[in-house]
């Protein structure tokens, strides 16, 4: 699995697109820091623009390298190596390729401007860390899609509809539901609903820990009390490890069942 | 050497192998013809593992071939169409190949026979079909494995280059080689081949020599007794 992880990487490194979203993420920091001149404001506004923007990138980029690399993988496949290696190696190359690009495109202007003096280092490493939670999730589900679509513009498809449906659609459906049940007590379920959407739950989990829930009202006093504690950051952090996990599970278990 | 046993395979509804039961011996060529969707490349895929059966069972070398890939290490392959990534040089791929297999020599000598020292830096999307066909070549003949399997190898090569790749299919042979080889050229099977293997949807229809085969179509040349096999069945 080492060798086709290297393999995807170095090509992925040598792609052009991983550069150019190394610089976009780069200019992004820079910008955005020259624009607020204050390192947490900074933090902010990126959690609003990583939240969209990486589970997007993360979803394209494994859908189009999938498709790309068919030949590759076909011939791969035909060497003593097992299928799970194959996807296993090509998914991490994905996603560790693109975590990079987004740690060090960010890191780089942040420490400059001295991170590492500030209080809001642990708010920048959330940020951080969610992205990559956020690449892995999105770049596994988009190798989901792929496997189990042969036609590349379904693929491609679909892919654009689950991102668009976890980052906007089910917001909206969310949304609804707690105005049509305003009725009955709902921190409960608003918490549920939150905890299954991994978009959701990476907003949320940095939000608070930014210490902006004043702003939530009612309910964000409840989330408050959760994923404030040790204890919700925790179980966050292992709802966004299970969306992960299951995903790569379904590469495994469908690799190992399909046709090339 | 491959041993298959009442395989079956269906893509959705459409039926390509239904119950082929197939013993190849060890040493010698066999040649697997049959019409254009008969089912030779999903046999041969799901002897490397890259199709998975229905139903059945194959063998290789013994050892059953269910949920296991160590023992392609021990199979050659050249695929039908050579399908790279495009955007690695030739050199490149063929020093990732041997990454992945293990370490071999053979590969300049083969470069060599086949005249590809001017494309080794080039990008592999940017060769001829007939180049790419000898690239092709070079990463299955350039590993020493007991069983080799060439699908439609004379796509694309030049004169010289088929004679040079007749040589290399007799010179593995005389090694006591196995080798599994699908072609449309008539002439090409009948001059390499030991024995052939007809499928007709999804089924072996024939399975000997050349030679039984003349016999028992009553036709004088091999050519025509594929094609009565063909009319007789209207396929």
């Amino acid at each position: 699995m080492l060798k086709i992880l290297k393999y995807s990487f170095y090509d992925l490194m040598r792609s052009r697109w991983s550069y150019v979203y190394f610089v976009f993420y780069l200019l992004l920091g820079v910008v955005l820091l020259f624009l607020n001149n204050n390192l947490s404001k900074a933090v902010i506004t990126l959690m609003n623009v990583i939240i969209v923007l990486v589970p997007l990138i993360g979803t394209i980029f494994g859908v189009m390298y999938y498709y790309n690399s068919k030949e590759f993988t076909e011939l791969l496949l035909a060497q003593p190596l097992k299928r799970s290696s194959i996807f296993l190696g090509q998914y991490l190359g994905v996603a560790l390729s693109l975590s990079m690009s987004l740690i060090l495109g960010l890191g780089i202007p942040f420490v400059f401007y001295g991170l590492f003096r500030s209080n809001d280092i642990w708010d920048f490493s959330l940020l951080l860390i969610t992205g990559t939670f956020l690449t892995f999730i999105f770049t596994a589900l988009a190798f989901n899609i792929a496997l189990s679509n042969e036609n590349r513009i379904k693929g491609f498809g679909y892919a654009i509809l689950l991102w668009l449906f976890l980052a906007v659609i089910y917001d909206g459906l969310f949304l609804m539901s707690l105005i049509l049940f305003e009725d009955y007590p709902l921190d409960k379920l608003s918490l549920f609903g939150t905890m299954l959407n991994p978009i959701d739950l990476s907003r949320t989990l940095i939000l608070l820990k930014l210490d902006i829930s004043a702003l939530l009202g009612y309910t964000g006093a409840v989330f408050k009390k959760f994923f404030g504690t040790n204890f919700g950051l925790i179980v966050s952090i292992i709802m966004l490890s299970v969306w992960v996990v299951l995903p790569v599970l379904r590469i495994v278990y469908k690799s190992n069942r399909k046709d090339f | 050497m491959v041993t298959i046993e009442n395989l079956h395979k269906k893509f959705n509804k459409n039926i390509v192998l239904s119950g082929i039961d197939l013993n190849i011996n060890e040493g010698g060529i066999f040649a697997v013809l049959g019409p254009n969707g008969s089912g030779k490349t999903t046999l041969i895929k799901s002897i490397l593992g890259m199709v998975i059966p229905n139903k059945g069972k194959i063998s290789v070398l013994g050892t059953n071939i269910k949920h296991n890939s160590a023992y392609r290490s021990k199979i050659d392959y050249l695929p039908q169409i050579a399908n790279f990534p495009n955007n690695l040089k030739v050199r490149e791929l063929i020093k990732m190949i041997k990454d992945l297999r293990g370490k071999t020599d053979e590969d300049v000598r083969l470069i060599k026979l086949f005249n590809l020292e001017p494309f080794l830096n080039k990008k592999l999307g940017n060769l001829s079909g007939g180049t790419k066909q000898k690239v092709n070549i070079v990463l299955t003949f350039m590993f020493d494995s007991p069983l080799i399997i060439l699908d439609e190898p004379t796509t694309g090569l030049d004169p010289i280059s088929l004679i040079e790749l007749k040589k290399l299919i007799q010179n593995e042979k005389a090694k006591g080689k196995t080798l599994l080889i699908t072609s449309h050229i008539m002439s090409f099977v009948e001059e390499v081949s030991d024995e052939i293997v007809f499928i007709l949807e999804g089924e072996i229809y024939f399975k000997g020599t050349i030679n039984d085969l003349k016999t028992k179509t009553d036709q004088p040349d091999f050519e025509h007794a594929i094609a009565s096999i063909l009319t007789i069945n209207n396929a």
